[in-house]
C-alpha cells in the first residue's frame, strides 16, 4: 500500500485548521459587486471624473474667470475646441475657457450631490433609526412630520427661498439638505423595525445598555447596507435638482458655475452653432449620473441576497 | 374604509395649513418688501401703498386675513406688480394649459412606461430587456431642460415638421413636443419600477400556481401578475405629479406654452410675492390631494393594507 505522503499532509493540514473561514456578508457583497461589470465600470468612471475635476486644472491654460479677448463675441467662428490656443473644450461667447469651467462646474455638482447625500445619511439615518427603535407614539409623530414635509412641493420652496434671500450657495445646500433626508428616514425606519427584535438587540437590552447606545452601536451598523445603496442613488438625484435650479439661474452664481448652468447656457446658444458648449458639460453630466446609477444598482444587487 | 379616508383627510388639512403658514411667513421674512425699487419711493407713497395692500397691519392679522380669504372666497389676493390683476386671474390663465399638457404627459408616461416595464420583465435578460433598461436609464439622466432644446432643434430647426412654440388653444402640433419633453424622464422611472416589481411578482408562489394549473401565459400576466406588480407604480404617481408641475417651468420656457410655470418664473424674477405664494400653495394643495387619492386607491386595491 502506497500512501501518498503529500496528500496525507494536505489532509491533516486541512483537518488541523479547525475553523473554516466563513464568508461575511460584506466579503460576499464585494465579490458580487466586482463581478458586476457595469458597476465596476461606473466606479472607474467616477474616480476618473473626480480626479480630473480636482487635478485637471493643472493642465488648463486658462482659468475659469479669464477672458480670451481673441475670441470674445466670435465663439462660433473662433471658439471651437483646439489644442493650439489652449481651449481644449472651446470657449463660450464671452471667451471664457470651457475646459476649466466644465471642471469647476463638475466640482460644484459633485459637491452638491455628495453634501446632499451626506446630510441625508446623517440626519435621515438617525431620525429613522430613533423613530423605528423607540416606536409607539413617538414613532407616529415623527413619521407624521416626515409625511407632512414630503407633501410640500420642495422645489417651489427652494426657489422661493433663493429668490427671497438672495442666491447663495449656502442656501442652496440648505434647501437641498432639507429635502434629501426625508425618504432616507422612511426607508431606515422600515429597516429598523425589522432589526429591533433581533437577538443581539435583545441581549444588549437585557444587559442594560442605554437606548441611544443600542441605536448607535447595534442598529446603525446593520443599516449601513441599505443606507449605502440609497445614498449612492441619491447623489444623481441631488445633482439633477441642483442643475434644475441652476437652469433657472437661481443656483450657483458667476463666475462660479455648475454643470446644470453650463448645460442650460449651452442649450440656449446651440442655434448659434456652438455645439461644444452643450456637448462637453452634457457629456460630463451624463457620464457622472450614469456612473452613479450603475454603482447604486450594483451595490443593491450585491447586498440583496434574494437576487443571486 | 370611511374611517381610513377621514384619517388621511385629518392629516391632509393640517399639512395644507402648515404649507400656507410657512410660505406666508417666508415671504414676510424676506429682506425688502415688494415695493423696494431702485428708485426710492417717497415715504408717504410707500405708506399709502402698504396701507392699500394691508402690509401695515400686524403680521398675525395679515396671515389671518390671507388664510380667511383662501378658505372663504378662494381668493389669493391682488398681484403686487400688475396693478389691475389678481393672483386668481393670473393662475386661471396659465393653469388650464399646464393641466392639459401635464395630464396628457401623465397618460403617455404611465401607458408607455408600464408597457415597457412589463415587456422587459417578461422577456427578462433578452435584447428587449436590455433595450428597455438602456432607454430608461438614458431617459433618466437626460433632464427635460436638455430634452426640450434637442427636440426643438430636431423637429423645428432641421426637419421643420413642428412649430417651435406657442399654444394656439392646444392644437396637436403645439402639444407634441411639450408632452414628449415632460413625459420622458417620468416614463423612464415608471418603466424601471414596473420592471423591478414585475420581476419580483413573477417569481412569487401564486404565479407558480397559476402556471402550474396550466393557464396560458397571457392570462397569468394580465390577471394575476399585473395588479400586484402595479402597486409600487401607484405610490410613485404622487411624487410624479409634482415633477410634472415643476417640469412645466421648463416646458413653458422653451415652447412658450404660457402655462403656470411661466407665471411662477415671471413672478419670481419680478419679486411678485403674492403670485409666487399663490402658485406654491396651489401646487402644494394639489400634491396633497393627489397623494390622498393615491393612498385611498392603494388601500382599495391592496388588501394587505389595514385601515
Amino acid at each position: 500500500m502506497v500512501v501518498d505522503t503529500v496528500d496525507m499532509k494536505g489532509l491533516s493540514d486541512r483537518l488541523a485548521a479547525t475553523e473554516v473561514k466563513g464568508r461575511s456578508l460584506w466579503a460576499d457583497a464585494r465579490r458580487r459587486f466586482i463581478r458586476n461589470k457595469a458597476a465596476v465600470a461606473g466606479v472607474i468612471v467616477l474616480v476618473a471624473i473626480a480626479l480630473l475635476s480636482i487635478f485637471g486644472d493643472a493642465l488648463a491654460v486658462w482659468t475659469n474667470e479669464e477672458i480670451d479677448f481673441n475670441v470674445i463675441g466670435q465663439a462660433a467662428q473662433l471658439g471651437y475646441p483646439s489644442i493650439e490656443n489652449g481651449h481644449y473644450f472651446g470657449t463660450d461667447d464671452l471667451g471664457r475657457d470651457l475646459y476649466s469651467r466644465t471642471l469647476q462646474g463638475t466640482r460644484i455638482s459633485l459637491m452638491v450631490g455628495i453634501v446632499g447625500s451626506f446630510i441625508a445619511v446623517i440626519v435621515g439615518t438617525l431620525y429613522g433609526a430613533i423613530s423605528g427603535y423607540v416606536g409607539g407614539r413617538t414613532d407616529q409623530i415623527m413619521m407624521r412630520i416626515v409625511d407632512i414635509l414630503l407633501a410640500i412641493p420642495f422645489m417651489f420652496v427652494i426657489i422661493l427661498l433663493l429668490v427671497m434671500f438672495g442666491r447663495s450657495i449656502f442656501l442652496l445646500f440648505l434647501g437641498i439638505g432639507l429635502l434629501s433626508w426625508l425618504n432616507m428616514a422612511r426607508i431606515v425606519r422600515g429597516q429598523t423595525l425589522s432589526l429591533k427584535h433581533k437577538e443581539y438587540v435583545e441581549a444588549a437590552q437585557a444587559t442594560g445598555v442605554a437606548g441611544f447606545v443600542i441605536v448607535l452601536r447595534h442598529i446603525v451598523p446593520n443599516l449601513l447596507g441599505i443606507v449605502a445603496v440609497y445614498a449612492t442613488l441619491l447623489v444623481p438625484e441631488m445633482i439633477l435638482t441642483e442643475s434644475f435650479i441652476s437652469f433657472l439661474g437661481l443656483g450657483v452664481q458667476e463666475p462660479l458655475t455648475s454643470l446644470g448652468a453650463l448645460i442650460s447656457e449651452g442649450a440656449k446658444t446651440i442655434l448659434y452653432g456652438t455645439i461644444w458648449q452643450l456637448a462637453y458639460p452634457l457629456a460630463f453630466f451624463v457620464l457622472t449620473l450614469f456612473a452613479f446609477f450603475f454603482v447604486g444598482d450594483g451595490l443593491r444587487d450585491a447586498l440583496d441576497p434574494k437576487d443571486r | 374604509m370611511l374611517v381610513y379616508i377621514a384619517k388621511r383627510l385629518a392629516v391632509a388639512v393640517p399639512t395644507l395649513m402648515l404649507l400656507i403658514i410657512i410660505s406666508f411667513l417666508l415671504m414676510h421674512a424676506a429682506p425688502g418688501g415688494p415695493f423696494t425699487q431702485e428708485r426710492q419711493l417717497p415715504a408717504q407713497v410707500l405708506a399709502n401703498l402698504e396701507a392699500k395692500y394691508g402690509l401695515d397691519q400686524p403680521l398675525w392679522k395679515q396671515l389671518a386675513s390671507y388664510v380667511w380669504g383662501i378658505i372663504a372666497h378662494f381668493d389669493f389676493g391682488p398681484s403686487f406688480i400688475y396693478k389691475d390683476r389678481t393672483v386668481n386671474e393670473i393662475v386661471a390663465q396659465g393653469f388650464p394649459v399646464t393641466l392639459y399638457y401635464g395630464f396628457l404627459s401623465f397618460l403617455v408616461a404611465v401607458f408607455v412606461g408600464v408597457s415597457l416595464g412589463i415587456a422587459a420583465a417578461i422577456r427578462h435578460n433578452t435584447w428587449l430587456d436590455y433595450l428597455a433598461v438602456g432607454v430608461s436609464i438614458g431617459a433618466q439622466v437626460l433632464p427635460n431642460f436638455v430634452m426640450a432644446p434637442i427636440l426643438l432643434l430636431t423637429f423645428t430647426y432641421w426637419l421643420r415638421w413642428l412649430p417651435g412654440g406657442g399654444w394656439e388653444g392646444g392644437q396637436w402640433q403645439y402639444v407634441i413636443m411639450p408632452v414628449i419633453a415632460l413625459s420622458t424622464s417620468f416614463m423612464a422611472s415608471i418603466a424601471r419600477i414596473t420592471r423591478a416589481s414585475m420581476l419580483e411578482v413573477l417569481t412569487s408562489n401564486h404565479i407558480r400556481t397559476a402556471r402550474a394549473k396550466g393557464l396560458p401565459e397571457r392570462k397569468v400576466i394580465m390577471r394575476h401578475a399585473l395588479k400586484p406588480a402595479l402597486l409600487p407604480v401607484l405610490s410613485y404617481l404622487g411624487p410624479a405629479f409634482v415633477t410634472m408641475i415643476t417640469g412645466s417651468v421648463v416646458v413653458d420656457f422653451f415652447f412658450s406654452t404660457g402655462g403656470i410655470g411661466k407665471s411662477f418664473v415671471d413672478s419670481a424674477l419680478n419679486r411678485d410675492y403674492a403670485v409666487m405664494l399663490g402658485i406654491t400653495i396651489l401646487v402644494g394643495s394639489l400634491t396633497i390631494l393627489f397623494n390622498l387619492v393615491v393612498d385611498i386607491l392603494y388601500a382599495w386595491i391592496d388588501p394587505k393594507i389595514r385601515y
